[in-house]
């Protein structure tokens, strides 16, 4: 089966006024289909460079990226933007809703950028806001919610375009301890059913959760391990 | 796709709806442009299409030569000793335009004196004009009763006269006035026919000044020309005046339109050889429509200039607004970016705002136009009763002037307002659709 993402010796530079930054070294990594993996690290390490590489915000300076059968190191911005609407869900840490839409239409708005949306891809956000419990709020704003059932939306959206997996930024980050939990059981869940999740977290208590956890320590990857407990 | 564009519409609408102060003000700019750019063009067309009715009225075949009483010190060369100065266009030159200019295809003596007229114990002063058949068609005047001067009057040198409505009106109160004589002078005229009334002629400028028509009697010209003669001597407090004028009118008629400036130019040219003052004026209708028309042409790109002005000022406003919003907007920048939208997609979305502000500014603007008729009319109302001694001194063609909305400055200020969105909001939706998503996410 094929993995759902591949890095293979991708470095990460940025020129800055103070010289060149090495954002990430040489770092390979595979991600198979169905993993849960934490990528943990202090800030700085290049977490965020991570993240951005694997959700196709940014593309390595060199090395190679692929996300299921696609090298995408050097695809124009516009493929980029057509592979996070069609292959990538992603959950932030202050969740990121747009305000001015609904709960459904926030769900809907990576189909919208695929370009088709139907009366069956409509039905599938319903289902999606059934899934997260969040049935009975279609036509609720962003702002009527609690921070919970904001982040559950936001991971209802991650999976309206069934991606190659899901990227969460400290999904829990703004949460109570109680929501936290709750996230981190749906995320679970979600899991279970097959869904390749891939976290990104400076909190040991939502690493444990994860199958795999990779630590990153000044741009490179510093420890790779399956948990135990699965 | 046209699905996804009325998402994208809809969107627009929906984000314009969350600051409604701020998108009417936008639109309100916008609007003051379009209807200005209306109302100043049916401004516009309104007091030129008037002038123009106006020189039209004159005839466009038509050359008119007046006498005007010379300047004073050009009357002092001839010498004090003679108190009766003789001007104007004389009986030799009519004969002679009649004779060297071949296109005249008819021409008109006149000869207008102010006189008294009496019936009975009545008396009132009035226009004494002496004319030919023609003079009736030629300033469209309609018989009410009788007939007008015939050929037979004129060769006859008959003492018979027309009366005006108001000279009727005011001789006649009770009698028909038909068969009856009027006193001019020392003679009397029989009464052949009543014209009907007629609304005064406005005053063109230069040597056509308004005419009254209500008060006239007129008599043949060769009567008035053996009955009265050439010398008119008026009564002035403790002295005489007097003038001597063979003619005071000649209205040439040009078999076209195309010999009218020609044959003005020959007609000056005949004058001229004969009159060593300017004592003679010639206005030629077709070349005052000319002026009137380059005047109005003037007048479009003037008033195009400054609508225009305004509607420049209404697309900075757009931009500026854009330029506050993308800013405000940047997270939802990034989360669209991110959930995959595509630079297009972005530009697109804030390129629809803009138009959608300026298609409903420019909509109302062109229905805040379409009001400039009615809103005019009530100004003028509300001033004349409010202050009616400024009213009065202000020129004509302000008091009179109704807008007429040109046809064509519909679609122009619409498309035009739509044009200025587009461009001014395409760089505050360039400058969205350019800012990098990681940046634009994690922007507070």
């Amino acid at each position: 089966m094929i993995p759902a993402a591949r890095m293979l010796e991708a470095t990460k530079q940025y020129v800055m006024d103070g010289g060149t930054v090495h954002a990430l070294r040489d770092v390979s990594l595979e991600i198979p289909t169905g993993d849960y993996v934490a990528i943990m690290g202090p800030s700085g390490s290049g977490k965020s460079t991570l993240l951005n590489l694997l959700g196709c915000l940014d593309r390595p300076t060199s090395g190679r990226l692929m996300l299921g059968d696609e090298e995408i190191s050097g695809a124009s911005d516009d493929r980029l933007s057509e592979i996070r609407a069609s292959h990538i869900g992603f959950i932030f840490q202050s969740y990121n809703l747009i305000p001015q839409l609904s709960v459904l239409e926030n769900i809907e708005v990576p189909l919208y950028y695929q370009g088709r949306i139907d009366r069956r891809r409509r039905q599938r956000s319903r289902e999606m806001a059934e899934l997260v419990g969040l049935g009975d709020r279609l036509k609720h704003r962003p702002t009527q919610l609690s921070g919970g059932q904001q982040q559950r939306v936001a991971i209802a959206r991650s999976l309206i375009n069934d991606p190659y997996f899901i990227l969460a930024d400290e999904p829990t980050g703004n949460l109570d301890s109680v929501t936290t939990e709750e996230i981190l059981r749906l995320l679970g869940d979600l899991n279970e059913q097959g869904k390749t999740i891939i976290i990104v977290t400076h909190e040991p208590e939502v690493g444990k959760l994860a199958k795999r956890v990779v630590r990153l320590r000044d741009g490179s990857i510093c420890s790779d391990k399956q948990m135990s407990h699965v | 796709m046209p699905f996804l564009w009325l998402r994208t519409w809809r969107l627009g609408v929906k984000s314009l709806l969350l600051h409604p102060l701020r998108s009417l003000l936008t639109v309100l700019g916008i609007f003051i442009g379009v209807a200005s750019v209306v109302w100043l063009l049916a401004i516009g067309e309104g007091i030129s299409r008037k002038t123009q009715e106006q020189i039209e009225g004159l005839g466009a075949t038509n050359i008119i030569i007046r006498s005007i009483k010379p300047s004073e010190e050009s009357i002092e060369n001839v010498g004090s000793s003679r108190s009766i100065v003789p001007y104007g266009i004389t009986r030799a030159d009519f004969d002679r335009l009649i004779t060297t200019v071949p296109t005249i295809d008819r021409a008109l003596p006149i000869r207008e004196v102010r006189y008294r007229f009496g019936y009975l114990g009545r008396n009132i002063e009035g226009r004494l004009v002496g004319c030919t058949p023609e003079y009736a068609e030629v300033n469209q005047l309609e018989v009410d009763r009788g007939r007008f001067l015939s050929d037979t009057d004129d060769h006859k040198k008959w003492n018979h006269c027309v009366l005006a409505a108001g000279t009727a009106e005011k001789l006649f109160p009770f009698e028909n006035p038909i068969g009856r004589a009027i006193r001019i002078e020392q003679a009397f005229y029989l009464v052949v026919g009543v014209m009907k009334e007629r609304t005064p002629t406005a005053g063109i400028g230069g040597s056509l000044t308004a005419q009254e028509f209500n008060n006239d009697v007129y008599i043949p010209i060769r009567t008035l020309w053996s009955r009265i003669g050439d010398i008119i001597v008026t009564r002035r407090t403790g002295s005489f005046e007097g003038e001597m004028i063979e003619l005071s009118q000649v209205t040439l008629r040009v078999d076209k339109v195309e010999n009218v400036l020609k044959t003005a130019a020959l007609v000056k040219e005949t004058l001229k050889l004969h009159h060593r003052k300017q004592d003679y004026a010639v206005t030629v209708p077709l070349e005052l429509l000319k002026q009137a028309k380059t005047t109005r042409l003037m007048f479009i790109v003037f008033m195009g200039l400054i609508a225009a002005i305004s509607l420049v000022v209404g697309g900075i406003g757009i931009m500026n607004i854009m330029l506050a919003t993308v800013t405000e907007r940047t997270r939802e920048i990034g989360i669209r970016r991110a959930l995959g939208a595509k630079r297009g997609d972005i530009t697109r979305q804030f390129l629809v705002e803009t138009v959608a502000l300026s298609v409903v500014g420019g909509a109302t603007g062109v229905l805040g136009g379409l009001t400039c008729r009615p809103l005019i009319g009530a100004l003028r109302g509300a001033m004349q009763r409010a202050a009616p001694d400024v009213f009065e001194q202000l020129p004509e063609v302000i008091r009179e002037v109704t807008p007429i909305v040109v046809p064509w400055s519909i679609p122009l200020a619409f498309g035009i307002s739509v044009t200025i969105g587009v461009i001014f909001g395409l760089y505050p939706a360039i400058r969205a659709a350019a800012m990098d998503p990681i940046e634009a996410l994690r922007h507070e």
